[in-house]
């Protein structure tokens, strides 16, 4: 089974990342783009077919290493 | 004193903060490998030194707070033992939960390396006593993630129980976030647990410690540390 992991600054987080690229789109003249975040995307492989599972182990994964939850959020996708 | 520096793939500042301790303290430190999984025999300082672990993959410090030797460092903790940890060592003190907050990416994108002043904000713990409230010290910083942040009860909450060890300062004492390093709420440059025996900072007092490079003025937390081991 196949899942991406969406990881983000919490809205409340000053991300300087995010402002620098949204700064560079506007200097490339990219039109309309009002603001930028940036985040993380992991992409996972899960043995077995087990939805709930997979959601609890991710869940697991998110809270112990890939999301540091003072300051980010995370969500869970599966790809059907 | 028995002082441990811990060892993760990519720290580099392991040997400095050795150093500093065997010519501060004339005791040889020990030094422990990430995937031990104790302490030497009867340590009472823990440090965890900068650089690089895991090469800043995922965030910095985040795979080097989960190693083995850090079940032994929360044990060490909690039983009152004394950690310090620098730069790198800071942000993996953050991940592992032993201190509160999160160092994040300096605020105008820049990796600093310079020397800054720091301003003690109280003399009264292990770490400081061979300071003065309100000394400004001359110490180097060498980061691209040490803005530090928490949410406002957390820092609420450091402000009141007065666990800001350090601040970035002008050279008047003053602090103004807007001319720190790196855009650290309240200048923020170190912090304390709760019960005041784990410190993390951003800063290299490892730096300035020996008069053939410079200042001194790192000697002090060493002393201080040397002093309440030897005390205690």
């Amino acid at each position: 089974m196949k899942a991406r992991v969406i990881v983000t600054l919490k809205s409340a987080v000053l991300d300087p990342q995010g402002k620098a690229i949204e700064g560079a789109l506007r200097s490339l003249g990219v039109a309309g783009v009002q603001s930028v975040r940036q985040g993380k995307v992991f992409d996972v492989e899960l043995a077995g077919n087990d939805k709930v599972a997979a959601e609890g182990a991710l869940k697991d994964a998110c809270d112990k290493l890939l999301a540091n939850t003072v300051i980010e959020t995370y969500k869970v996708e599966f790809a059907d | 004193m028995k002082a441990a520096v811990l060892l993760f793939p990519g720290s580099n500042r392991e040997g400095d903060a050795a150093r500093a301790l065997r010519l501060v303290t004339g005791k040889e430190p020990a030094v422990v490998w990430h995937a031990e999984t104790e302490l030497p025999q009867g340590t009472d300082l823990v440090v965890l030194p900068g650089g690089f672990s895991y090469g800043d993959y995922l965030r910095c410090g985040a795979i080097a707070a989960r190693a083995n030797i850090m079940t032994a460092v929360r044990a060490h903790a909690a039983k009152g033992g004394m950690v310090l940890g620098i730069c790198n060592g800071f942000q993996i003190l953050c991940e592992a939960g032993l201190l509160p907050g999160v160092l994040v990416r300096n605020a105008k994108l820049r990796f600093v390396c310079r020397e800054v002043f720091l301003r003690v904000e109280r003399a009264d713990t292990a770490f400081t006593k061979a300071y003065r409230k309100g000394d400004l010290l001359r110490i180097p910083v060498a980061h691209g993630e040490g803005n530090y942040t928490a949410d406002p009860a957390t820092i609420q909450m450091l402000e009141a129980e007065g666990r800001v060890a350090f601040r970035y300062a002008r050279v008047d004492g003053q602090i103004d976030e807007a001319d720190g390093p790196n855009g650290a709420i309240h200048g923020i440059a170190g912090i304390y647990s709760d019960k005041l025996n784990v410190l993390g900072m951003m800063p290299h007092p490892e730096n300035h410690v020996d008069p053939v490079v410079g200042p001194v003025d790192g000697r002090g937390l060493f002393e201080s540390i040397a002093g309440a081991l030897k005390a205690a």
